[in-house]
């Protein structure tokens, strides 16, 4: 692994001047490093930090990859680390004007890194300086208590996908605008008149005489604890609920876990905190990721075209940016449909059509013909880009003239028991039932929380808000052992689980066993019903109850 | 960089640490030319986290699969391609499950040396019994040179204890040693022939061999987990006696639904699936004639293994059991492992029930072992059932 030498340096200076006049922004300052295939395999489980602390898992991962490599060879052209400086790697195999057109694309992704909202809470760090003081601190901990450092490293890997990503963000977007109600507004816009509902003079008394405080400098709380000793507790109460929002899973335990609170278990403290800051920071990454890789697909392309210096490598162009950007007949491809999408809204943005006018138009022939020519799709799409992710991207703006146009359908697949094949099939040209299958595809952890009022006597109790998906039932027994363990007491999670215990069978043994035939298909077409169970860990044992 | 070796020595101090194993041995197939598929074994491991179960979709037909994405013409309820559910010959046999090891002609060397890996690893960080040698087993011979045989006056290496000894014996017998508790060397006489050397030699020496058939039920009702499970203890099975044989293993392979059909590799016996009904008894049918025709009892230790979900149209099993004592007068040892389905819930499922009735258990309880599972294990507990197989 090295840094580029001064020549490609020199292009991706250039093609930083090229992308900035194009509207993208980005810090000066970048890394560029090249590196070999091995490299890659190396970094990919560590995210591509190469200063992530080192875990055992990553050495399987890394093993498990040059495996792999050796059966079926790949070969990456970039990757880019959302830090400051950002920091690119570069296949050492990338001819020149291969390497100008993924400069772009790396530019793009800075500019999504450096500008998307959702990535806010992680402007400020340097994730590499970070990661590597994680790194020395992990190394000097396992030096003084061995294979444990690893368990508490599990553990709360364990957990890691229930951090509060979105709160953590609300709070920071929402922090300059002075939210949190200070205890003069509490007192009269509140406490006053919803808890308490004083009658109208008794209030306007309290404002004179809160006015005639102002005026002598005089104390005027002290008469409202003496007249209500209630309304500090109160207050404080309120503030906790809606200030710094509920503590999520990791953090919860990590205040209040009486194993954690022992002298001796201190030092687990650091090595979750720093397990659930590395998710956090992850954690915009995963929620853009077709957003992301479009947007740096879309500026690739615009930016290449127009550069002269790629002059006869065209077709080259052609070839690679096809196997990247292609819809597979069959199949998802994030790049692909985030760049169509991007594109899509542009132009429905140049024609005006994100308008009542359009919305309300209900003539096919007039629809397609609409174009109110505002222009306006540049500045719509980069607004975009900033204020959105993953869920509302595709959400907001896959409609059914994108779907129309694209020819995208959601393919089927059954059974065909007379040719012994899957056959694959249009299912739905429907945009709802496509929308509904891509976003079935996106990241989505469970909202599982702590439910305050049922912990206590030792035990913790999660709650699993269903979404009518159930918990993945394999991995529950091994993460709630990780949590008992940091937890130092039995752990209660509240899911659902299908309410009928016998699954409903292989589907084709129907076809062959006449003895069973029609009986599973039948039941297999009513929809599942689900019932509340709970699951309790105590001793390294699972146990289940029915709520 | 850590190795495999040292990844396995901390798994094994989990066990101590009162938690789970948790590295499983994967096994990476390379599609090579013709049939030259190439296994690469790696190690795998799972981080388990609170998350959501996709498979289990709320809304489902029968014989459905999970839908995707897709572009091109057409109108809904188009056909736009299929897709052999069966791979055969010729036809791209892909991955499988992405679990099938591959074996081919040509390539079994390197199937057996990583094989032969896999075993090593099982018996020692597994702890799988080492095999003991039955009374059935046979020898074959192979020659190994080494400085065994013993000559006096000339030869490659002096033996010096021994020709001490014979020195010793001669000054004795000479009578110039009075008193046995002062010896003094300085006055021994030491003659050519009291020089004794050691020389080369060969020798025989003794391995066992043994052919192994695997076989499984392919038929309709065999898909998803427990096919992947019986694979997995199949693979894992073929290993270890691969170790403990010092490669010296022979392997046959036959799959079977309503009618049993011999496969050539592995890759074959691992990626068919999902065919028609199922008759247990073709495939113990279709070992007893391969034997008898190329008279394999006289050579080999025979172990068969055969991996089912239980499922038999055969209600009482009355053919399967006549097949099945028809091998125990031969076999080393039948193995048979029945995996059942999820829905088949705690009761006991065809094979089981007449395999159990039939008694053969008790009275051949050396030769013939039957482990029964369910289809969502671990490899921990595959490796128990192996245990339990071979015990």
């Amino acid at each position: 692994m090295e840094l580029v030498n001064q020549h490609a340096k020199g292009i991706m200076e250039e093609c930083k001047l090229r992308a900035r006049d194009a509207g993208l922004r980005f810090d000066d300052e970048t890394l560029e490093y090249i590196v070999t295939n091995r490299d890659m395999i190396e970094l990919s489980p560590k995210i591509m930090i190469p200063t992530l602390y080192d875990y055992w898992v990553h050495d399987v991962r890394v093993l498990s990859g040059k495996g792999m490599y050796e059966a079926y060879p790949s070969n990456p052209y970039e990757t880019v680390i959302n830090t400051r400086p950002a920091i690119s790697f570069y296949n050492d195999n990338n001819p020149d004007w291969l390497n100008v057109m993924i400069f772009y694309h790396v530019l793009a992704h800075i500019d999504f890194f450096q500008n998307n909202l959702y990535y806010k809470n992680t402007w400020d760090v340097d994730l590499a300086g970070q990661a590597l003081a994680d790194k020395r601190l992990i190394a000097q901990l396992r030096s003084e208590k061995g294979r444990w450092v690893d368990y508490v490293i599990e553990f709360a890997r364990g957990m890691d996908n229930l951090v509060g990503f979105q709160r953590d963000l609300n709070r920071a977007l929402t922090r300059d605008q002075g939210h949190v109600p200070d205890r003069i507004d509490f007192y009269f816009d509140r406490f006053l008149q919803k808890i308490k509902s004083v009658p109208q003079h008794v209030y306007l008394k309290e404002i004179d005489r809160y006015n005639q405080c102002q005026k002598d400098h005089a104390d005027f709380f002290g008469k409202v604890t003496e007249q209500y000793p209630e309304f500090e507790e109160i207050f404080q109460k309120e503030k906790q609920k809606n200030a710094p929002g509920k503590l999520d899973v990791m953090e919860y335990i990590l205040k209040y876990s009486p194993f954690l609170r022992r002298e001796e278990n201190e030092w687990m403290k650091s090595v979750i905190h720093i397990i659930r800051s590395t998710s956090l920071y992850f954690q915009p990454q995963i929620r853009t990721k077709t957003m992301n890789e479009g947007w740096a697909s879309f500026w690739h392309a615009h930016l290449f075209l127009k550069d002269e210096r790629i002059r006869g490598h065209e077709t080259d162009f052609a070839k690679v940016n096809a196997t990247v950007t292609a819809m597979p007949k069959v199949g998802l491809n994030p790049y692909a449909l985030g760049l169509r999408l991007f594109e899509h809204i542009q132009e429905m943005e140049d024609k005006g059509r994100y308008s009542l006018d359009y919305f309300q138009l209900k003539d096919a022939i007039l629809r397609t013909k609409f174009d109110r020519t505002k222009n306006t799709g540049m500045d719509y799409i980069f607004s975009v880009r900033e204020n959105m992710e993953d869920f509302s991207f595709i959400n907001t703006f896959v409609d059914q003239e994108f779907v129309d146009r694209h020819h995208l359908f959601l393919a089927g697949k059954r059974f065909n028991p007379q040719h012994n094949t899957w056959q694959y099939y249009i299912k739905s040209k429907k945009v709802d039932d496509y929308k509904e299958m891509i976003i079935n595809t996106l990241y989505h952890p469970p909202d599982i929380r702590v439910v305050e009022e049922k912990t206590g006597n030792g035990i913790l109790y999660l709650d699993h808000r269903f979404e009518n998906k159930p918990l993945k039932q394999d991995f529950i027994e091994n993460t709630m052992i990780g949590i008992e363990f940091l937890w130092g007491g039995p752990v209660h999670l509240e899911t659902s689980v299908p309410a009928t215990t016998a699954q409903p069978g292989s589907p084709y043994i129907n076809f062959w066993d006449p003895g069973t035939a029609g009986s599973p298909a039948d039941s297999r077409n009513a929809p599942i019903q689900w019932k509340r169970v709970r699951f309790i860990m105590k001793d390294r044992k699972l146990h289940k109850q029915e709520l | 960089m850590i190795t495999l070796d040292e990844l396995l020595e901390r798994d094994k101090k989990r066990e101590q640490d009162g938690f789970k194993r948790k590295i499983r041995i994967g096994r990476i197939v390379k599609p090579g030319a013709g049939n030259r598929e190439k296994i690469i074994v790696v190690p795998t491991t799972v981080e388990e986290k609170f998350v959501h179960d996709d498979t289990l979709l709320v809304d489902q037909s029968p014989g459905e699969g999970e839908p995707t994405g897709g572009t091109g013409e057409g109108e809904e309820g188009d056909i736009i391609g299929e897709q052999p559910v069966r791979p055969e010959e010729g036809e791209g046999q892909g991955e499988g499950d992405g679990e099938g090891p591959g074996e081919g002609q040509g390539g079994e060397h390197e199937m057996e040396a990583n094989a032969y890996e896999l075993g090593k690893v099982l018996s020692q960080d597994f702890e799988l019994p080492n095999l003991k040698d039955k009374g059935k087993k046979r020898a074959l011979a192979r020659y190994v040179y080494d400085l065994t045989d013993k000559n006096r006056g000339v030869g490659q290496i002096l033996d010096k204890k021994a020709t001490l000894k014979k020195i010793v014996e001669t000054n004795m017998s000479l009578g110039r040693i009075p008193d046995v508790t002062r010896i003094d060397s300085a006055g021994f006489v030491v003659s050519p022939r009291d020089l004794i050397f050691r020389v080369l030699s060969r020798e025989k020496q003794y391995e066992s061999q043994a052919l192994v058939f695997f076989l499984r039920d392919y038929s309709g009702s065999m898909g998803g987990k427990v096919t992947q499970t019986v694979v997995s203890q199949h693979v894992m099975l073929y290993s270890w006696l691969v170790y403990q044989y010092e490669r010296q293993v022979e392997t046959r392979f036959i799959l079977h639904d309503t009618e049993a059909r011999e496969v050539t590799d592995f890759q074959k016996y691992y990626s068919y699936k999902v065919a028609g009904g199922t008759k247990v008894y073709t495939a113990f049918q279709m070992v007893n004639e391969i034997v008898e025709k190329e008279n394999l009892a006289r050579d080999y230790n025979i172990y068969v293994f055969y991996g089912t979900d239980g499922d038999d149209w055969e209600k009482d099993g009355k053919q399967t059991l006549i097949e099945i004592e028809k091998i125990l007068t031969y076999a080393a040892r039948i193995g048979i492992s029945v995996v059942k389905h999820t829905y088949t819930g705690t009761k006991e499922t065809e094979v089981e029930k007449y395999i159990r009735g039939s008694g053969v258990l008790d009275r051949q309880t050396h030769l013939i072992k039957m482990d029964v599972m369910g289809e969502n294990v671990d490899d921990s507990r595959i490796i128990q059932g192996i245990k339990t197989l071979i015990s």
